[in-house]
């Protein structure tokens, strides 16, 4: 009895991993810019994974003891998803991507910078040296 | 009970993984390919945990810590050279 | 949490070096934990000069509090995030919103930036050190103020209360 209901709980943890991820895999297909690609794979993948690895813990729990090994992987990939993301998000600005036109908000690290002499400014004519 | 979740889960996976390719192949810029790469590395930890539960080996379990250390370290030293490198410009 | 001691001077960190060594080798055998035990004091030891020394959490109770609010976040954030990714059409409102911090160190504002991550809509894309402010990109938010206030209350509050006096 413990074992079926067990056993329902690994399904739907895997089921729910793979949808969640592939939700998370949509959403990097089919949005528009860059930054709000970002979100996709940011939270849903990690849940996704997250959720496959509980329930690959637990499945392995059911014929012999607890095994917690798989939850090591879970707690790195909730505490490095968050600094890849801001690592690829610091990068997609530093190369000023554009983000959708429908963006509020103009920050500072996105304005591009004038270059210090244009052509036309450069010196031209006749020139003091010989 | 089960084997029908891993074969749904396996399913969604791939697809995902097959996604998260085509992103990198079109990506149009590097930001947008690195973050596909970043994304094919954690669902083949899944399909890793995954494969692993189907033929019922527990060894399985440290390869994929082994390309969960590795992706991360790997994104952020290429988001390093992104920030430091002059690529652009 | 714990005070450090001449020999331990991360106490915390020992811990948990020792649980993470056990649970890596899944055995409670006298040699693991021997094993365990060299490695959580020799390598704090050893990497203690390059490390910077850290705020310590004041009330461990309530970043327990913290980390639960988050879990339960973390599963909302992704229910509204995948109704957001599988329904677009034209409902999109993305937003760079200039967040305003009021913390003042690196351990507690690194905390609160991965947790924007993981929570609803946001992705914190950018710190200024000069201006103290968190750059964040939202996917869909119809009042700035209200995500700038709504932060502020849920997440960089008890932040302050847990880390600084």
């Amino acid at each position: 009895m413990l074992n079926s209901i067990l056993e329902g709980v690994i399904a739907f943890m895997l089921i729910a991993g793979g949808a969640f991820a592939f939700i998370g895999s949509l959403g990097l297909t089919h949005l528009k810019d860059f930054y709000m690609r970002l979100h996709g794979p940011s939270k849903t993948t990690t849940l996704g994974v997250g959720c496959t690895l509980v329930g690959s813990s637990l499945y392995f729990s059911l014929n012999d003891g607890p095994i917690v090994q798989e939850l090591l992987i879970t707690i790195f990939v909730f505490i490095t998803a968050p600094v890849s993301a801001h690592m690829l998000a610091k990068s997609a600005l530093h190369h000023k991507l554009k983000p959708d036109p429908r963006t509020r908000g103009n920050p500072v690290e996105l304005e591009s910078e004038k270059p210090k002499h244009s052509v036309e400014e450069a010196p031209q004519g006749k020139s003091p040296l010989p | 009970m089960i084997d029908t979740a891993l074969w749904i889960s396996l399913a969604l996976f791939s697809a995902a993984i097959s996604l998260n390719f085509y992103r990198a192949v079109i990506g149009p810029s590097l930001p947008d390919r690195i973050l596909a790469v970043d994304t094919m590395y954690m669902n083949s930890i899944a399909l890793i945990v995954i494969f692993g539960i189907w033929v019922n080996g527990k060894n399985y379990f440290e390869a994929a810590l082994l390309i969960a250390m590795l992706g991360f370290i790997s994104t952020i030293a290429i988001c390093k050279y992104l920030l430091r490198g002059d690529i652009i410009e | 949490m714990i005070p450090p001691t001449r020999g331990l001077p991360m106490p915390v960190l020992s811990l948990l070096l020792l649980v993470v060594w056990l649970l890596l080798q899944h055995s409670l055998a006298l040699g693991q934990w021997l094993l365990g035990g060299v490695l959580a004091i020799a390598i704090p030891l050893v990497c203690q000069p390059f490390w910077e020394r850290q705020q310590r959490a004041r009330r461990p109770f309530k970043l327990l509090r913290y980390v639960l609010r988050v879990l339960v976040d973390i599963v909302v954030a992704n229910l509204e995030v995948s109704k957001l990714i599988l329904d677009p059409r034209g409902k999109l409102r993305p937003a760079l919103v200039e967040y305003p911090l009021t913390l003042k160190q690196n351990f507690p504002i690194t905390i609160l930036a991965s947790t924007i991550t993981l929570t609803p809509g946001t992705v914190s894309a950018h710190l200024r050190l000069d201006g103290r402010t968190l750059l964040i990109h939202a996917l869909d938010v119809a009042d700035i103020d209200a995500l700038i206030d709504e932060i502020h209350q849920r997440y960089e509050r008890p932040l302050m209360e847990i880390f600084e006096p």
